[in-house]
């Protein structure tokens, strides 16, 4: 295909824009996706955390958690769109990364 | 749709992944088939959007989020196949990097958006579409269409899911022991906010970027016919 170039640069345009993800939902007071809750929010909807959840949920620590740097949960909108967009970058390479190698192993060589 | 661990129990975990196995070899076989090398970039772009457009949370005023995962779009353009792999690999990333989706519900989560989204999608729109030119208008809304059906039907058996567990299992208490709501109120949950919102927009992105494909690549649009 002659013009993936524009969809590599569509793609960084949308990276860029990404922190609306994240100013949207705080600007319309929207929490959470449903079923996404943490602990804390699971506490005060049904009053308690259930056991195997609280287990289960400490299974990974995610070195970028919700797309931010760890302790930057109070950071201000701003520094945290920062951390989205460079969450953005490095995940979508990574990505473009895996999948790249997964399609070079799996694909026809001829054409 | 991202569940995360430890709303799922171990069962409905091991099931999914039992589940997952043979339908990723049986993709990378279908995919050693089908993918042309040329047709590398594009897997790596199609993983890439999908990644990226679901950082695009959409508010419902004062009360949850969601987002759509593109998927559709992929399976138009790769076939359902590269496009469960493409998702996957976003899936996989999420998870580990930034601990969206859980570990242990991986096969789950992939299972929802990697596997019913691109075939419901890519069904929907064959239906729709029929044999209708490559540059029609009614591709475009075959596309719309395939991905609001194909989302909707993910987060209604993610609700599913969710809703099984308090079934599943219980403390003696009587407490749950995973995801505490029960059918009544996650299908409900996840089918309303799918339905009314986070459906429309992964009809309209996959709408809007078919409608571009069409005029830019209309080439890649014939593909899901072959695979």
């Amino acid at each position: 295909m002659k013009n993936t170039k524009k969809l590599w640069m569509g793609l960084g345009l949308l990276i860029l824009l990404s922190p609306l993800g994240l100013i949207l939902p705080d600007h319309f007071k929207a929490g959470s996706a449903w079923g996404e809750w943490g602990t804390d929010e699971l506490q005060s909807r049904v009053g308690y955390v259930p056991q195997g959840l609280q287990k289960l949920g400490e299974f990974w620590k995610a070195p970028l958690p919700d797309y931010a740097f760890k302790g930057w949960e109070d950071k201000g909108l701003a520094r945290l769109s920062t951390a989205y967009v460079f969450s953005g970058i490095v995940g979508a390479a990574l990505v473009v990364l895996l999948a790249w190698l997964l399609g070079r192993a799996l694909a026809r060589k001829n054409e | 749709m991202h569940i995360p661990d430890g709303y799922l129990g171990p069962a409905t975990s091991g099931v999914f992944y039992a589940v997952m196995i043979p339908l990723w070899m049986a993709a990378s076989r279908i995919v050693k088939k089908t993918l042309n090398a040329r047709q590398v970039p594009l897997l790596a772009i199609g993983a890439a959007f999908s990644f990226v457009i679901m950082m695009f949370n959409i508010p419902i005023p004062g009360g949850s989020t969601g987002h759509a995962v593109g998927g559709v779009l992929v399976a138009i353009l790769l076939g359902p196949w590269a496009a469960m792999i493409a998702i996957t690999v976003a899936l996989v990333i999420q998870a580990l990097l930034f601990g969206d989706g859980g570990i242990t519900a991986l096969g789950a989560n992939c299972f929802n958006m990697a596997v019913v989204i691109p075939f419901v999608g890519v069904g929907t729109y064959r239906l729709i579409a029929g044999g209708a030119p490559l540059e029609s208008k009614r591709r475009v809304i075959a596309a719309g269409l395939a991905g609001y059906i194909g989302l909707n039907a993910a987060a209604i058996l993610a609700g599913v899911e969710f809703g099984l567990q308090p079934v599943l299992s219980q403390s003696a208490a009587g407490q749950a022991l995973y995801c505490p709501y029960g059918f009544r109120i996650a299908v409900p949950a996840m089918a309303g906010e799918h339905l009314l919102i986070f459906g429309w927009v992964e009809a309209l992105v996959t709408a809007l970027v078919i409608k571009y494909m069409q005029k830019q690549a209309p080439e890649l649009l014939g593909k899901e016919v072959r695979s």
